[in-house]
Parts: C-alpha cells; structure tokens; sequence
C-alpha cells in the first residue's frame, strides 16, 4: 500500500463524518464467553458495536445486537471497516478470512494461543488485500473517552496526548493507570500483543503516530523475547523521531530459555535479552524506567 | 515445545537426514540388551533440554566394552543444571572431516524463516564468525537457492547436493511440523563427502501442537506444570523461594524483575490470566502450595475487570482449609479494594496500595526469617 494506513480514521473518523466518533465494529465470537462480557463492556464505553458474528448462530441476537453466521451476512446490512475477533483460537485463521474478504479493514485479534503458522497466514491475507492486524494475542486498542476494541479496563486510561504501545496487556494497563494518576491521557493505546509474530508491531505502530501533530510522545512497553525493541531503535534513528519517548522492558530477571507466559517472550542467549533491549534504548538516549510506577516522572522530565 | 535430541533425530530420521546409528537406554536393564549390538567407539550422550552439555561433561566418548557401563552410570546420575536425564542415547562414533553448523528458525521480526549456516560448526552460534544468514521461504525452497548457500559456504563436489537436500527437508520439517526452530549442530561432513546430523535441536510451536497428534508422545511435563496448564495458568519453577503470582505474563515478569531488585529471590512464576475469580486465585494457591521450598507468596492483581474481594476470597479459604500457611504479601488494586482489606485483617496476608509497598514488606519478612 502506498497510501499511509491512518488509524485514526478508520477508530475516530474526521468530524464531517456521519458517523465521526461513533464508527460502527462487528465483533467475531459475540456469543462466546468472553466475546459477550466484553462486547457488553465495549458498548458501556461507548463502542458502536452494530453487529456480531457467530457461525452456525445467525438470526439470533445478544442484547439488541443482530448476530449473524458470517461477516458477509453482516456486511450485507451494516458498512463496518473493524472487527473484534474473539473466536478461539483454531478458528482464528477463517475469522480473519472472513473479514478480509468482507470490506474490514482494521482487525483486533483478540485470542491467545494462534499458531504462528495461522499467524503468519492470516498477516499475509491481510496485507495483500490492504487490512491490518492487531495482535494477535493482544488486549486490543483504546482511543481514551472515544471508544476501546478488546479487554482493557477502562478505567486506567484518560484522555490525552501520549501514545502507548505495549507487548503486555496487563503493563500496558499499569503504566496507563500510572500516566493518568499524573495527568498525562493517551490519545491512544494499543497493544502489539504477546505472540512472536504480531500483526502490528512496535515499528508499525510508531509509524501509525509519527507525522501527527496531536501526539506529543510516546510510551514503550517491551518485554523479552524477539527483537523488536531492538528494530524499533533503528527506526527511530533510521527516521530522526524527536518527540519524548520513555521505553519500559519487562523481565530482566528471567531466565534464559523458559517461555514466560507469552509465546514470544523467551530469551535464546542474547537474542531476546533485556540486556540487549535496555542497552539498545540506551544508545540512542531513550530513557528506560525499571519500574512502570516510574514512567510518568521519567516522560515528565523529557516534556519539560 | 523443545524436543530432546533424540526425538529431534527421531524426526530427521522421518524426514530422511542422515543420522548415526544409534540406541537408547534408559536403564541398566535397557543397556544389557544393546551392549552386545554396540561397534565401538561409542559416544553416550545424556538427553536433557538445558544447553551446554558438553561443556558440563554429559556426553562421554566410549572407546570400549569395559568402559561402558560405569560411565553409563556415571551420566545418567550427572545432574546438569539441576536436570537428570531419564535417557541416554547411545551412538556409534563416525569418522568426520569437518563440523557445519545450519539453524533454521522463525525469524520474528522479518515474519519469515531465516536460515543461518557456517562453515565452522560444533560450537556456540554466538562465537562463530563467517555466518552465512538467508531469508528463505519454507513453502517454496529450491534446489538452486540451496545450492547456492552451499556455495557461499564453500563446499564443493558431493556435498553440494548432501547439504542443500538437508536444507530442503529441513524446511520441509520445520514446514510440516510447524517447528520455531531446526537447529544440527555439528552437521558432519563424513570422509566420502555426505552429510550427517550428529546433534539436533528442534523447537516446536506450542500453539500448533493440537493439529500434530504424532508430536504427543513428546510432550514430558512435571505434574505440578500439567495442573497449573490444565487451569489455564502459565506456570514458571525458579530458584528462589517467592512465589510470584498475577494476571499477565507482562506483570508477573516486571514484579518478578521488582522482587529482585529489591533482594527477593523468586522461586515460581504464575500467571493466572484474565479469569481472576475466587476459584482460579485459589487453584493458583494451590499449585504454589505443592512447592515447598515457596516460604512467602507475592499476588499483584491489576483490578480493573477484577473485582478484588473475589481474590481476598480466595485468599481466606486457601489459610481457613489449611492448604496454605506461609504469608501472602498482595498488591491488589481494582474495585472493593477496601473491602478486600478488610476481609484480610485477621488473616496471614497483607494487602498493599503499590508493589513497592508489599514487596520492600516481604523482602524484610525474609531477612527476618533467615
């Protein structure tokens, strides 16, 4: 794609739209366990959930939401470019199809446990027909007081101008909740999420903010495993970004070769390390808390 | 899933890469019935998932007959990185000319399989200079493309076509398996020019193992990780005697990071997910009860969706029914924190604001305790 992918668009949409900060999202799995808890929390936080999808369930309805068997069905009634996917994870695969195939282009991957054969599968179908992947394995993408796709808890997040990226749900809930408690909102907050192949990760996720003037810096929350901090440090040289960016990199104290609770986050002699992640940052200036409680003083001092 | 070496020569085998001949013994008893069918020198090598063996003096040459028993003993009683072998594999030695190195792994952050191949093998990757890194696809892997990584390794005559067919099964394998990473090291060149896998390391994708029922018979976990799983809990044993348990990987890997810091040595990691109800906290107590070298057990809850006093709940049954009884230092924060505390003010537990609060608490309950 030449044309820049602007997520805000497709999230908030400019204000000459009908439908400017009410964007309609389908949700995958409505009717499953976890699909329905938290689309009814979505819609409390003011998500436009218009439809859901679950196959073999068509013509049903969750709480006023029609459901139907497949995104084409869905598509045939409302003209919804997001999708929240909560289908387990071997179904993970022809979710994305389906929704692909069906004009969405910003899917939120909800589930753990994907292959990265169906992973890698589904990034490439995306790709190809112009649609990004969050996740998966990701608590989703909030746009603080406008709407939130996924699992995050309202609560911690405030609006405003920072951006954070995250590969851990819960720290990325954490560091918000530490930001807001000291007056810094997000305009957005998105997790890359916790498997070794990501849909969107760390670098694409700076260049979904780099050029927008409404963001005034950036929070990074890594953690071991992979080399994405390592990558998303070039591309920060690479591009001369000079807002304020403060890096967090979870599990220093992990041992070598045990997979800590994500599949990506396992350390292969160096590749992978905190070390490397932490000395990486470094090089470049890019301050690195060791705690989250620490990183809205550290970001504040960089404001001033 | 990390196969031991056996079973990821059991696999070449399957997919046709030479390996030497070879048995397994997992037992004296086991033993006696190979010994006769032994063609000396052997070499006998401890199957264990941690690196490092030969360095830590787990696989023992064996010249003759005499020599086989004892060090057979010898090994499987060698406890490597706290690890014993439940096997031994016992391999007739080959005349080698030289040691290759290949490693076929998922290249994360390119979302492709990378292939790294050197011409000085047998030993760590890290130190090796002259590598030779290849994107490859592993769905469409030539002959030719092979072959020219052959090339720019510099090998010439027979083992041209010998190495790239074993980077073609390789990818195939790694293919059809859904494998992280394909590793031979050493991959021998033998006197008439072939190639043969004397050591291998294959990495599985757990989340692809319920498709591959074939890979079942591998799978080797403690009982203690098979209940936290079976609970949908990731489960980690360390050193140390803290138990750290939370609801994300993240969190529970920056508190464990936090303990240590602060001079804690943590002995387990548990997390329990998105599930945070009063009967997951408790099968999470329960896990950490059956390690008993656990003198002190750390929760940090991130609230939000949870509600806290489900988790103090928990909390109460687990000292009221006697499973546990060492102390629980919890940061809890969330909906009816202050209830939660309430609920705790009688009991073996203490409820904390911050993770800093109740980690510098536990660490000076340890000190104490020493």
């Amino acid at each position: 794609m030449n044309n820049k992918f602007d997520i805000f668009d497709i999230l908030v949409g400019k204000p000459e739209d009908p439908d400017y900060g009410n964007k309609p999202v389908i949700i995958q799995g409505i009717t499953g366990n976890f699909g329905s808890v938290h689309t009814r929390l979505m819609r409390e936080y003011g998500t436009n959930i218009v439809a859901g999808v679950t196959p073999n369930k068509g013509g049903q309805s969750f709480e006023g939401i029609p459901v139907f068997d497949s995104v084409k069905d869905a598509s045939k009634t409302f003209n919804a470019k997001i999708s929240g996917i909560f289908v387990p994870a071997q179904f993970f695969l022809s979710a994305v199809k389906d929704a692909v195939n069906n004009g969405i282009k910003l899917l939120v991957a909800i589930p753990e446990h994907v292959p990265v054969r169906d992973a890698m599968e589904s990034l490439e179908y995306a790709q190809t027909n112009g649609a990004k992947i969050i996740g998966p394995n990701t608590p989703g993408v909030i746009v603080p007081s406008v709407n939130k796709i996924g699992i995050m808890p309202s609560q911690p997040f405030k609006k405003g101008n920072t951006a954070v990226f995250s590969r851990s749900g819960t720290l990325m809930y954490e560091v918000s909740f530490y930001l807001s408690k000291a007056g810094i909102g997000q305009k957005i907050a998105l997790g890359i999420g916790g498997d070794p192949i990501n849909g969107t990760n760390l670098i694409e996720a700076f260049n979904l903010i780099s050029d927008r003037d409404d963001i005034e810096s950036v929070v990074v929350v890594g953690e071991i495993g992979g080399d994405a901090e390592e990558s998303l440090v070039q591309y920060i040289e690479k591009t001369g970004f000079t807002k304020p960016v403060v890096a967090y990199v979870a599990g220093r104290s992990a041992p070598k070769e045990k997979r800590m609770g994500h599949a990506g986050a396992i350390v292969y002699g160096n590749y992978g390390s905190a070390e490397s992640k932490i000395s990486s940052f470094s090089r470049v200036n890019i301050p690195v808390a060791k705690r989250p409680a620490e990183v809205p003083s550290i970001l504040m001092k960089l404001m001033k | 899933m990390k196969l031991l070496e056996y079973q990821g020569k059991e696999l070449f085998t399957e997919y046709n890469i030479a390996v030497p001949k070879s048995y397994l013994a997992r037992n004296q008893s086991e033993l006696n019935q190979i010994k006769d069918k032994l063609e000396y020198p052997v070499v006998l090598k401890s199957q264990l998932t941690t690196g490092g063996r030969g360095k830590a003096g787990a696989i023992l040459k064996c010249a003759n007959k005499e020599e086989l028993v004892p060090k057979f003993t010898e090994l499987l009683n060698k406890e490597v990185k706290g690890e014993l072998p439940k096997v031994i594999l016992i391999e007739e030695a080959v005349n080698i000319d030289k040691e290759l190195y290949i490693s076929l792994f998922l290249n994360r952050g390119k979302r492709t399989y990378s292939l790294i191949s050197s011409s000085e093998g047998g030993m760590d990757i890290e130190a090796v200079e002259n590598k030779v890194i290849q994107d490859i696809s592993i769905s469409a892997l030539t002959q030719s493309s092979a072959e020219t990584i052959a090339k720019k390794l510099g090998l010439s005559g027979v083992t041209i076509e010998s190495f790239s067919n074993i980077v073609i099964k390789l990818a195939k394998l790694v293919r059809e398996k859904e494998a992280e990473l394909a590793e031979i090291n050493p991959l021998a060149i033998l006197k008439d020019g072939t190639c043969l896998a004397l050591d291998s390391k294959v990495i599985i994708d757990d989340n692809s193992i319920f498709r591959h029922p074939e890979l079942g018979k591998y799978i080797q976990i403690s009982e203690l990780q098979e209940q936290a799983e079976k609970n949908g809990f990731s489960f980690v044993e360390l050193d140390g005697d803290i138990a750290i348990i939370g609801n994300g990987a993240g969190l529970v890997m920056s508190t464990l990071d936090i303990v240590n810091d602060a001079g804690g040595k943590p002995g387990a990691f548990l997390d329990f997910g998105g599930r945070a109800t009063t009967e997951t906290i408790y099968k999470a107590l329960e896990v950490i009860s059956k390690l008993s070298k656990v003198k002190a057990i750390l929760v940090n809850l991130f609230g939000g969706i949870v509600r806290t006093d489900l988790v103090a709940q928990a909390i109460l049954n687990a000292y009221e029914d006697g499973m546990i009884s060492v102390p629980i230092y919890a940061r809890i924060s969330g909906a009816e924190s202050e209830k939660s505390k309430k609920m705790l003010s009688n009991s073996n537990a203490k409820l904390y604001d911050t993770v800093e609060e109740a980690i510098s608490s536990l660490v000076q309950f340890m000190r104490m305790s020493k």
